[in-house]
């Protein structure tokens, strides 16, 4: 196993539940970035400032976690621009179509037992671990 | 003004939270999905404190008539599972597994002058815009 880090992954991970819990108990909202984000397409302007505000809010989150502990993050080098504008095209595509992505099911559908964010979790993650095999053990890029 | 103010120290949290848990960095959720390979099972550890919260929490929370700050809960009362469900969630995690990015962490790495992030966000964008006409 490689950098296993479960202290700070437990710990990040109630931080995130407890953003989650804060938005629905104050603002009746889910908290689902994908559903966040392609709201502010059309969002009118009561829908649009706190969609912006959490956003700015997670951004600023990352800022300030950075600034007292920069050794957490390390960039990527030399990964394709190409490739992840693909994977990121699929992801936007995926997660409407899907309505949801990781934090919308996997944290707060879950946290609902809705049926609907379980199939959708199961059938995200799988295809994740295959794309992975695929593109590691198959066709050795990007090791 | 209560709106945006929750939901602003709502996403500090979370920004919070997925820079701490490393889910920032895509080679740490790539080798959450190499199950073959090297496989580091922080994500696991991070969903489980995710849903200890929120399974404790959201069950006692709708039980109440409406949210504090809002007139209603706004919930998907969908219920079953269909196609369009699962072949969206297929497709989020073919392109999950090959960026190493989902949506919360693309917006996270922003804050973090993170390149590929920008990349990651207006390609998303891309994708949402192509579903729409897609759906049409």
């Amino acid at each position: 196993m490689e950098n296993f880090t479960p202290y700070s992954a437990l710990t990040g991970g109630i931080l995130i539940g407890l953003a989650a819990t804060l938005l629905l108990l104050f603002n009746g909202r889910i908290a689902g970035i994908s559903g966040i984000m392609s709201g502010l397409i059309k969002a009118e302007r009561t829908e649009l400032f706190w969609r912006l505000a959490f956003l700015i809010g997670i951004m600023m989150g990352a800022f300030l976690f950075h600034q007292i502990k920069p050794d957490f993050y390390q960039p990527r080098e030399n990964f394709p621009v190409w490739l992840l504008a693909f994977g990121g095209f699929l992801v936007g595509f995926g997660t409407r179509m899907g309505n949801g992505c990781t934090s919308g099911h996997a944290v707060c559908g879950i946290a609902r037992f809705s049926v609907r964010s379980i199939a959708a979790t199961i059938t995200f993650m799988a295809t994740g671990f295959l794309t992975v095999y695929i593109m590691r053990h198959v066709l050795g890029v990007l090791a | 003004m209560k709106l945006i103010v929750i939901a602003l120290i709502s996403g500090i949290l979370f920004g919070i939270g997925l820079a701490l848990s490393q889910m920032t960095n895509p080679a740490k959720v790539l080798n959450f999905l190499d199950i073959t390979g090297n496989w580091d099972p922080s994500l696991i550890f991070v969903m489980a404190g995710a849903l200890a919260i929120t399974t404790l929490c959201f069950r006692k929370i709708l039980k109440r008539p409406t949210p504090l700050f809002d007139k209603q809960f706004y919930l998907s009362n969908k219920s079953v599972i269909d196609k369009p469900l699962l072949m969206g969630a297929a497709i989020f995690g073919i392109g999950w597994g090959i960026s190493g990015y989902c949506p919360g962490p693309s917006i996270a790495g922003l804050g973090m002058g993170n390149f590929e992030t920008l990349v990651m966000i207006f390609s998303i964008y891309l994708g949402f815009m192509a579903h729409r006409l897609y759906n049409k």
